[in-house]
């Protein structure tokens, strides 16, 4: 009589990707059967027309072109793992609550709202966000605070491009970033204190920095929404919290915006966060980090300054304290 | 209690408690320990050291409320030790899969962080408790002075818990659970020998 029951199925028996079509909505599935009956009629353009490639769901194709900006010489962490390891707290606080949470997100219709020290206020829809700029496969090293790592192929262009859409007035000096909260959609937030909801910024010229990326996918597919679907921040050489999920709002402020963790404890979580081996974390060291999917003996890797990314990004930080500005 | 039923329970028990350690092995063999296997080690012989002090925890007062489950005594023991078993356990991966056995790192981490700082004097206190849970030990120490001694259980078992309250993150309530249990446990003894006093006392 075992008390703890086994996992439910093994990581390695999940189908990879293509298994993400059974989650389909019955109305794409509707879409689907309507298409494919345009097409046997031998008019695709009416399959177009009746069926807009919008890539509304995970597991939708995203057309993507190679990045400069890509990571090479590393290992990409599995698609399962990258879905399966989740901190989304909004959808419960384990590693496994949004893939068994999120699915209840949202993401069509969706709009992002540009606010605060622009021209003008506008609100963009995630379909035309999605055609602002072609979108890049950009493989990233993703360094969480709590000292774990992955490698992640991103799907999504630099955030400057959007920002150049923006107009910000010369006073705006920080951007926010919001994410969506819904009580009832996200019923699992009460399982922490957090003030949601959640919030994270970037100093301007961070924000503008061409490594910052605005994600729409991951393995040239559509966000999966525990993974912060349909649009997310990624900043690759800050910790992981920085970059805010499933995005309804970006508002430019001329001071530094409050940011949820940093509200929560100063002493832990910095406003700038970046990733840093020779500033602790008052609870454990940053000094090495833990490789997600390796085997337990083989996780331990020694951590790099700023994730690795030090040759682009060291100069926003020229003269800057950064054991006092962690 | 007849003899048979008790080694059934027995082996039952020890079945229950060895599970999660077989299953940790297990998964470690067939690398299904999950996609942060060092972090699944270390919080599920955390959360199983936890558990098992608790239900150690439980015995005592379940005894006193409902008499006839006087022999679960006899299981006492058994799930302290268990619960040393996996604080261990939960230690030595701290050793070997966090601070990679360097002994500079540990000091480090031990002065700089009281989440470790308090683990290790939990696991501290539950050493000498483990020392003296043999009939031998019971026998030389003396009936007063071993309970006087394994009062240290319920100051590690507060440490425990505080552990993992400062091992969480701020506003993170996952340890809520495991608190308040412990909470009950603790309160219902001075509750119960008041209650039992007073049922003992001659009715005026």
């Amino acid at each position: 009589m075992l008390i703890q029951k086994p996992a439910d199925i093994p990581s390695s028996e999940i189908t990879p990707r293509s298994g993400y079509d059974w989650y389909l909505s019955r109305r794409r599935f509707l879409r689907g059967v309507a298409a494919t009956g345009a097409a046997a009629l031998g008019a695709e353009r009416i399959a177009e027309i009746v069926s807009p490639p919008i890539g509304a769901h995970a597991g939708t194709k995203l057309q993507t072109v190679k990045s400069p900006l890509s990571t090479t010489g590393e290992d990409l962490t599995t698609l399962d793992d990258i879905t399966h390891y989740n901190n989304f707290y909004e959808f419960g606080t384990s590693k496994t609550d949004p893939a068994k949470n999120a699915n209840g997100l949202p993401t069509r219709p969706w709009n992002v709202k540009i606010s605060g020290k622009v021209k003008t206020p506008k609100t963009f829809d995630i379909d035309t966000l999605l055609k602002l700029r072609p979108l890049e496969d950009r493989v990233y090293r993703h360094r969480c605070v709590e000292a774990w790592s992955m490698v992640i192929p991103w799907v999504g262009y630099s955030l400057s491009e959007l920002i150049k859409q923006c107009d910000p007035l010369p006073s705006a000096k920080y951007v926010q970033f919001l994410s969506y909260y819904q009580p009832k959609v996200e019923k699992w937030a009460s399982e922490s204190t957090i003030n949601w909801p959640y919030s994270e910024g970037l100093r301007m010229d961070e924000a503008m920095h061409p490594l910052t990326l605005l994600a729409f996918g991951l393995y040239g597919e559509v966000l999966p929404n525990q993974d912060g679907a349909p649009v997310r921040i990624t900043v690759p050489w800050k910790y992981g919290f920085k970059s805010a999920k499933s995005l309804v709002e970006i508002r430019f402020t001329d001071k530094q915006p409050p940011t949820t963790w940093n509200d929560l404890a100063p002493n832990e979580y910095g406003f700038y966060s970046n990733v840093n081996p020779t500033v602790d974390h008052p609870r454990w060291s940053q000094k090495s980090e833990r490789r997600i999917g390796l085997p337990f003996y083989a996780q331990r890797k020694t951590t790099l300054m700023f994730n690795g990314y030090g040759e682009q990004v060291a100069g926003l930080y020229k003269g800057m304290d950064l054991t006092r500005n962690f | 209690m007849k003899k048979s039923t008790l080694i059934t329970l027995k082996t039952l028990t020890w079945l229950a408690c060895l599970g999660p350690m077989l299953l940790l092995v297990y998964q470690a063999v067939t690398n299904t320990l999950g996609p942060d296997p060092t972090a699944n080690i270390e919080l599920t012989t955390g959360y199983d050291t936890l558990l098992l002090l608790i239900l150690s925890l439980a015995i005592t007062p379940i005894r006193k409320l409902v008499p006839k489950l006087g022999w679960l005594i006899k299981f006492r023991r058994l799930l302290g030790l268990f619960a040393f078993f996996y604080g261990t356990v939960h230690m030595l991966t701290y050793v070997a899969l966090y601070s990679n056995f360097s002994v500079q790192a540990m000091l480090d981490d031990i002065a700089k962080r009281k989440f470790i700082t308090i683990g290790a004097i939990t696991w501290l206190l539950l050493l000498p408790l483990a020392a003296t849970s043999t009939t031998w030990a019971i026998r030389k120490l003396g009936g007063k002075n071993w309970n006087r001694l394994h009062m240290l259980v319920y100051v590690a078992a507060i440490c425990g818990i505080i552990h993992y309250w400062w091992q969480v993150k701020p506003g993170v309530l996952a340890p809520l659970n495991m608190t308040i249990s412990l909470a009950i446990l603790l309160a219902a003894r001075p509750v119960l020998a008041w209650w039992q006093g007073r049922r003992k006392a001659p009715a005026n």
